[in-house]
């Protein structure tokens, strides 16, 4: 396959165009709700894609998905907020005008955000990936409610009372866009052979291992590029939502993503974005009749798909079928 | 130096009920090699049977040993029944899959149980009754030792000693450490194998429902997310003492307890539910098979 070939960048083209034709035609006459339904569904496939390159296709199985997500959103959040009109201040004075400064700017405290929560996607990943299937899914959701316990104990970013008035940048344009290039990264790994390492990861470590294929070093890789997705899709979600407390990045979160993954089949792609479109529209759809009951019921119909889903048709709806 | 021996004692008290809640855990991983994320959440409802039957019975009219023993009972014996039916309709059928399937099965009962409980107990808060009222307290020096803190701390290492002489002296014991060394030899031996598992289940979820009504009398503001936080923490006590050993799971309990109330005494309370999971961690990283557990090594 030519990697730098026109055939290679196409994908990638004709989604930009994807993008671009609609939010120029969405743009201005779109039902608020209706709009940050599409935000959501955006920043889901983000984290859902992510979270599939570390659970489905390399088989680790990580509950600590929101915790990357906060490190994201807070890292993103703190440069653009608190830091924000200084920065402002000190580029404008150069001379450069606002119009152009905001775009550069919002890339590059996402980029900030993606890389923190990399970092700790390395220093989660390299210990904890010598251990394997129940005791590493522990110990990342561990790891996911210690990154919420310290951020509540920060008083730079609020603590526990949240961090208001983040400057609301994020856009169908924006989120779309990270989405694209998620899914292409994701999808370029899978296809290359860094993937088939992965994979053979996922069907047998140890067979792996003695194949010669360093388990750790790719392990820890597909965490910090899943870690990485999250983390700008935590910026996103925070520039969406002007405000973020701890709170938001419970585990119930991390179980939604999973839920994703799980529902859209272990290791697929596509599954994943259709079920975290598929997700993210119930639980709106779902939202009347939790106003009535007063009780989270979408959580009831997650538990009961996930149960059902894997005492029947246990690879997800559009997972890969594995020769046993 | 009262002052410490004093936290230690809550801590004690603290780690007794964690003790009961991280003795199911361990035994079902024993058996299966299955986190059993539910086992927080038929903790859960073993409050709720306790806050009911007492309802029922009319047990907070008439405090004392008596009304504690019913409650105990009836919640022991709806958890047993809860833990037999998970294990038979949501992890029976899946004992040939890859462990994965079953560790988000164990997942999804877990929400079913809470987000359900939030439908069938409604989601606010109630109060636990006092079914043991009791103001006195054990006066030492300076030290005080609450009668409730006392009584559940007797209860629950009673109930430890009980499980024990069933686990050691008993045939359906024996049974039960066959089928954890293997599934596919004890059978071959006339054990069985699903016999056992399901009685493994029924004994650790009484034990969790009997932790439900113990909490309650200790903190009566009993909720069906109440389960989350503490099971997570009773889990990492079984892993900390070596996941699969009983007495492990209990001297684990003790210390997560101790370091809670140490943590919380001269640190800061906010750092209370990090500090089970730092914990886990550090063991996990240094000593993965806990401080009782046996090492060991995947063959192929």
């Amino acid at each position: 396959m030519n990697r730098f070939g026109i055939r290679g960048l196409l994908p990638f083209v004709l989604g930009s165009l994807l993008i671009f034709g609609i939010s120029y035609l969405i743009s201005g006459n779109m039902n608020p709700y209706y709009y940050s339904i599409l935000i959501y569904a955006g920043i889901n496939i983000t984290l859902a894609v992510s979270l599939q390159l570390v659970n489905g296709i390399t088989g680790q199985f990580s509950m600590g998905h929101a915790g990357f997500m906060a490190v994201g959103a807070y890292t993103s959040s703190y440069f653009s907020t608190i830091l924000g009109t200084d920065i402002q201040n000190l580029v404008t004075s150069f001379g450069i005008p606002q119009f152009l400064f905001m775009p550069i700017f919002f890339a590059t405290v996402l980029y900030l955000g993606g890389l923190s929560a990399a970092v700790l996607g390395y220093i989660v990943g390299l210990p904890s990936l010598r251990l394997k299937g129940d005791y590493l899914a522990i110990v990342t959701l561990g790891f996911g409610e210690i990154t919420r316990v310290i951020i509540l104990n920060i008083n730079t970013v609020g603590a526990a009372r949240g961090l208001p008035g983040i400057p609301q940048w994020t856009n169908f344009g924006w989120v779309y866009s990270v989405a694209l290039i998620c899914i292409l990264t994701v999808r370029r790994i899978v296809n290359s052979t860094h993937g088939r390492a992965l994979l053979a990861i996922r069907e047998d470590e140890i067979a792996a291992e003695a194949m010669g294929v360093r388990t750790t070093h790719y392990k820890v890789n597909s965490f910090m590029i899943g870690a990485f997705f999250a983390g700008i899709s935590g910026g996103l979600f925070a520039h969406f939502l002007t405000y973020i407390n701890p709170a938001v990045f419970d585990f119930n979160r991390s179980f939604e993503i999973i839920i994703m993954v799980v529902l859209g089949g272990m290791g697929s792609i596509p599954g994943a974005v259709l079920a975290a479109v598929f997700l993210t529209v119930l639980k709106e759809m779902l939202r009347p009749l939790q106003e009535i009951t007063k009780v989270d019921l979408r959580m009831v119909i997650y538990s009961l798909m996930l149960i059902i889903l894997m005492l029947t048709r246990p690879n997800g709806l559009l997972g890969s079928k594995k020769n046993e | 130096m009262n002052e410490f021996i004093q936290h230690l004692i809550n801590g004690l008290g603290q780690g007794s009920i964690y003790a009961l809640i991280a003795l199911g855990y361990t035994m079902v991983f024993g058996i299966l090699q299955l986190i059993n994320f539910a086992h927080s959440d038929v903790y859960m409802v073993g409050a709720f049977a306790g806050y009911y039957a007492s309802g029922v019975f009319g047990l907070s009219n008439h405090p004392g040993f008596v009304s504690l023993g019913i409650a105990m009972i009836t919640s022991m014996i709806v958890c047993g029944l809860l833990g037999f039916t998970i294990e038979r309709l949501a992890y029976r059928p899946l004992r040939k899959s890859p462990r994965i399937n079953v560790l988000i099965t164990a997942i999804g009962v877990s929400l079913l149980l809470e987000y359900g409980g939030q439908i069938v107990f409604g989601s606010d808060p109630k109060f636990f009754p006092t079914l043991y009222s009791s103001n006195g307290s054990l006066q030492i020096g300076e030290l005080r030792i609450n009668a409730i803190q006392l009584m559940v701390f007797v209860i629950s290492i009673l109930l430890m000693f009980v499980l024990r002489t069933i686990i050691y002296k008993t045939k359906m014991g024996r049974a039960m450490r066959a089928v954890s060394h293997s599934h596919e030899t004890a059978a071959l031996m006339g054990i069985s194998v699903d016999k056992t598992i399901s009685f493994t289940f029924i004994l650790g979820s009484a034990l969790a429902g009997a932790a439900g009504v113990l909490v309650g009398l200790t903190y009566p503001k009993i909720d069906p997310l109440m389960g989350v936080m503490f099971g997570l923490k009773a889990f990492v006590a079984a892993v900390v003492g070596g996941i699969g050993n009983v007495f492990g799971a209990v001297i684990g309990a003790m210390i997560l307890g101790v370091a809670e109330t140490l943590v919380v005494g001269y640190w800061a309370s906010t750092y209370r539910d990090a500090l089970a999971f730092a914990i886990l961690i550090l063991i996990l990283l240094f000593k993965p098979a806990g401080l009782f557990g046996k090492n060991r090594t995947e063959k192929v």
